[in-house]
């Protein structure tokens, strides 16, 4: 049983690690749903679901609750974790010139990114409705989401990439190959700050679109043909449609896709890592939890930033799930 | 439920028995997986001879935790089997890109290596602050006394006690250049500072943007403007203001900081020295710290401030050497009578004193193990005194060791890794960056002395 535990050092052992711990789990919810089984008379139900939710709970208590509240109380000491310093860290975060260019990014990202990937998604997904090719159209917008958020980056790294107008260098960096064809000089995007901000969150934008632009499209679908008939009838401009008939049938799924994309922005992180480390003001708070928690050794700074990313996302994760019950209700 | 009761009893309980009995099979076979290649003898012959003292060890296993991962791992592993073949240890290695994150992680939770590597004197500093760490054994201690320089010792030594022997080590005072241009255009290496400039100008004078420059290494960026600033502040102000500075003893936004980060700046942010083959001033923030040196080779820049190990960014069939395509010279200091050297290197910290812990640990502290090593490997020196330049196999290695070895020369550790994590491995390195993509002297070194921990 020791070498479930301890680190394997082939390929093959590993996956027998692997394999020993999936058995170990089966085996574990063997003996539970025995058990389980077992139980009989009144309360039987009662213990049934106890038994088929301890897991779930014992480790949602070890993996979520207990680490939770501790990097809660970890917010509260300093760099080394010792000392008591109250607010202090929350301080730092709110006065620090470093700290404030972290929020001002953060702030950038949240409010960019949902509204514009979902526009974007939005009138892709009215555009291509009931159009020929609807399928390929649609196909094209949505594979950016099947490519994971550091392969994203370092494609849109490259777009970005700066060679010098010298001699016979050639550019490597669509965006600057652009700017040479139309006679300008080639520029380092991801250096001034803030627009190498908002050229990061193109990415995330051309990754979440095709999200906002499917779920959409099935909404637009689900409105019922008579209401959009009736409209027509009436003599509805194509505005007037969209205004008046499509955007109120689709609010609740509008919401949704908003507040999921809200939520996946706060907590973005791959993209800065990959593309410009935090580095030339852009960090964001989830990439600079990183730094100052297993880089800057600063413990006490890293936890308060991970407590202000969570309480930042609570109300967007509350409204949605509302907003979620909301459009199952109807 | 949508299984009857009796079937769904008689299933699980198949399920829970297989489960069981399959979990200790595997478990049984994973624990039977052991480390090949160790009984696989050396190559070469050895004499056992240099070994006897160790004593018998057979059947014992050492464990070893560092970032020295493939491909340099392979001279690293291979360069044990001497002594695992004379004492019957089996050095069990585990390299990790994740090494200076993941150490201190292991050594907290008390899980930590037998022998961990650690490339910084802060963060040994901080595994010792463990309590974890064990001090070194007499014999290692006498072997650094012997083969070492009094500054390497210091810096494994934390309160008053010693730690750890240094391992390997790197010079970062080198600067890159084509002898082949130097031949041809009349350059002489300079052996000053101000010969240093003189050249610079000499080759904007032909023309040339002399310097170039890339500090773009990930979350790191900025490290090589750090080397640049230490260097220039071992050789404006000398050994002892150094490390005052380096130890926070003098501001970071004092005269000298001030004086030192100019001093780079006469270099890297003068448009006319730079960035040969990659842009202007600004191209430096973007350009990796492995493609800076390269337009060396085309001719597009003439001067690279970088490390030695910087000769594993080269090309294949780049030669390096004296006579070759690139090779390197030392930075020279103020004068040619002064000779500050600043590096880097390994140590060996143990965390426990177990007798085969402490005879692999002397053993790597050994000039036996030093010249075991520099046979099977390139790119790759140490300050063992006891090292024989000539078992070296390539030119930069040689130079390397001469410039560690040279009585004149004043080792001193890289300042960066010796200073407090929130600036050695973050505000440093970002102010560094955000300096030069514009920020004055002032503003940097000021935000750099408030990010300093209190």
């Amino acid at each position: 049983m020791g070498a479930l535990f301890s680190v394997a050092e082939s390929t093959p052992a590993k996956f027998a690690q692997m394999l020993a711990a999936i058995l170990l789990f089966a085996a574990v919810m063997g003996l539970i749903l025995f058990f389980a089984g077992r139980v009989t008379g009144r309360r039987s139900d009662r213990i049934v679901a106890f038994a088929y939710l301890a897991p779930t709970m014992l480790m949602l208590a070890v993996g979520l609750i207990y680490p939770g509240l501790r990097t809660i109380y970890q917010s509260f000491f300093d760099a080394a974790g010792k000392a008591f310093i109250g607010l202090g860290n929350y301080q730092t975060i709110f006065t620090d010139d470093g700290q404030l260019t972290v929020l001002r990014n953060t702030v950038l990202w949240v409010v960019v990114t949902p509204f514009v990937a979902t526009a974007v998604g939005l009138l892709y997904a009215i555009l291509v409705d009931k159009a020929r090719l609807e399928s390929v159209a649609k196909a094209l917008i949505f594979l950016p989401m099947s490519i994971s958020f550091v392969a994203a980056s370092i494609i849109w790294k490259f777009v970005y990439e700066f060679r010098p107008d010298q001699g016979n260098i050639k550019q490597i960096g669509l965006l600057n190959q652009v700017l040479v064809w139309l006679g300008a000089s080639p520029r380092q995007w991801l250096v001034d700050s803030p627009l190498n901000t908002l050229l990061l969150i193109v990415v995330m934008i051309w990754i979440q679109a095709g999200f906002a632009m499917t779920v959409l499209s099935a909404a637009i679908k689900a409105i019922p043909d008579d209401i959009v008939e009736a409209a027509r009838l009436d003599g509805v401009t194509a505005f007037g449609m969209f205004r008046f008939v499509t955007l109120p049938s689709i609010r609740p799924t509008v919401v949704v896709v908003l507040t999921t994309i809200g939520i996946a922005t706060l907590k973005v992180f791959d993209i800065v890592r990959t593309m410009t480390g935090g580095q030339f003001q852009t960090s964001v708070v989830a990439n600079e939890f990183y730094s100052q928690s297993f880089r800057s050794d600063n413990q006490g700074l890293g936890a308060a930033l991970a407590v202000l990313l969570f309480v930042l996302v609570i109300p967007i994760v509350v409204y949605n799930v509302r907003q979620l019950r909301a459009a199952e209700a109807r | 439920m949508f299984i009857q009761p009796t079937r769904q009893r008689w299933s699980a309980a198949l399920a829970g028995t297989l489960g069981v009995g399959l979990t200790l099979g595997m478990a049984a076979c994973s624990s039977g997986d052991s480390d090949d290649e160790a009984s696989v003898p050396s190559a070469a012959p050895v004499d056992c001879a240099q070994y006897t003292s160790f004593g018998d060890l057979k059947g014992k296993t050492v464990s070893v935790y560092t970032s020295i991962v493939t491909p340099e791992d392979k001279p690293q592993i291979d360069s044990y089997k001497p002594f695992e073949n004379c004492t019957g240890v089996t050095v069990k290695y585990e390299g990790d890109k994740a090494f200076e994150t993941q150490v201190l992680v292991r050594a907290k939770a008390g899980n930590p290596p037998d022998i961990a590597f650690v490339p910084q004197p802060g963060l040994l500093k901080q595994l010792v602050e463990t309590g974890r760490a064990v001090p070194a054994p007499q014999q290692v201690s006498d072997n650094v006394d012997k083969f070492f320089g009094q500054d390497w010792k210091d810096y494994a030594t934390v309160d008053g006690k010693f730690y750890a022997a240094p391992l390997g080590a790197n010079v970062k005072s080198l600067v890159w250049y084509s002898p082949q241009e130097f031949a041809d255009s009349g350059y002489q290496v300079p052996t000053t500072l101000d010969q240093l400039k003189a050249l610079s100008d000499k080759m904007v004078a032909d023309g040339k943007t002399p310097w170039c420059a890339g500090i773009a290494s990930g979350e790191a960026t900025g490290w090589p403007i750090t080397d640049w600033m230490e260097d220039m502040m071992l050789r404006l102000y000398g050994p002892d203001t150094y490390d005052k500075w380096v130890n926070h003893e003098i501001p970071f936004n004092g005269p000298e900081s001030t004086a030192a980060l100019d001093a780079v700046g006469a270099y890297l942010k003068n448009p006319k020295y730079v960035n040969g083959g990659l842009g202007d001033v600004k191209s430096i923030a973007t350009t990796t710290f492995q493609d800076a040196g390269l337009p060396i080779v085309d001719g597009a820049c003439s001067l690279h401030r970088q490390a030695n190990f910087y000769a594993a960014n080269w090309d294949e069939d780049t030669k390096v050497a004296e006579d070759g395509d690139v090779f390197a010279f030392y930075l020279p200091g103020k004068d040619a009578t002064t000779k500050p050297v600043l590096g880097g290197g390994e140590f060996t910290l143990a965390f426990s004193d177990r007798p085969e812990v402490q005879a692999f640990q002397t053993y790597l502290s050994s000039d036996t193990w030093a010249n075991n090593k520099a046979a099977i490997s390139s790119g790759w020196v140490s300050a063992n005194k006891g090292l024989d330049v000539n078992n070296l196999k390539s030119p930069i290695d040689k130079l390397s060791a001469q410039i560690l070895q040279d009585p004149k020369a004043v080792f001193r550790f890289d300042g960066s890794d010796q200073m407090p994590a929130a600036i050695g491995s973050n505000a440093f390195w970002k102010q560094a960056t955000n300096w030069i993509t514009g920020q004055d002297t002032k503003t940097t070194v000021d935000n750099i002395e408030k990010a300093w921990p209190k």
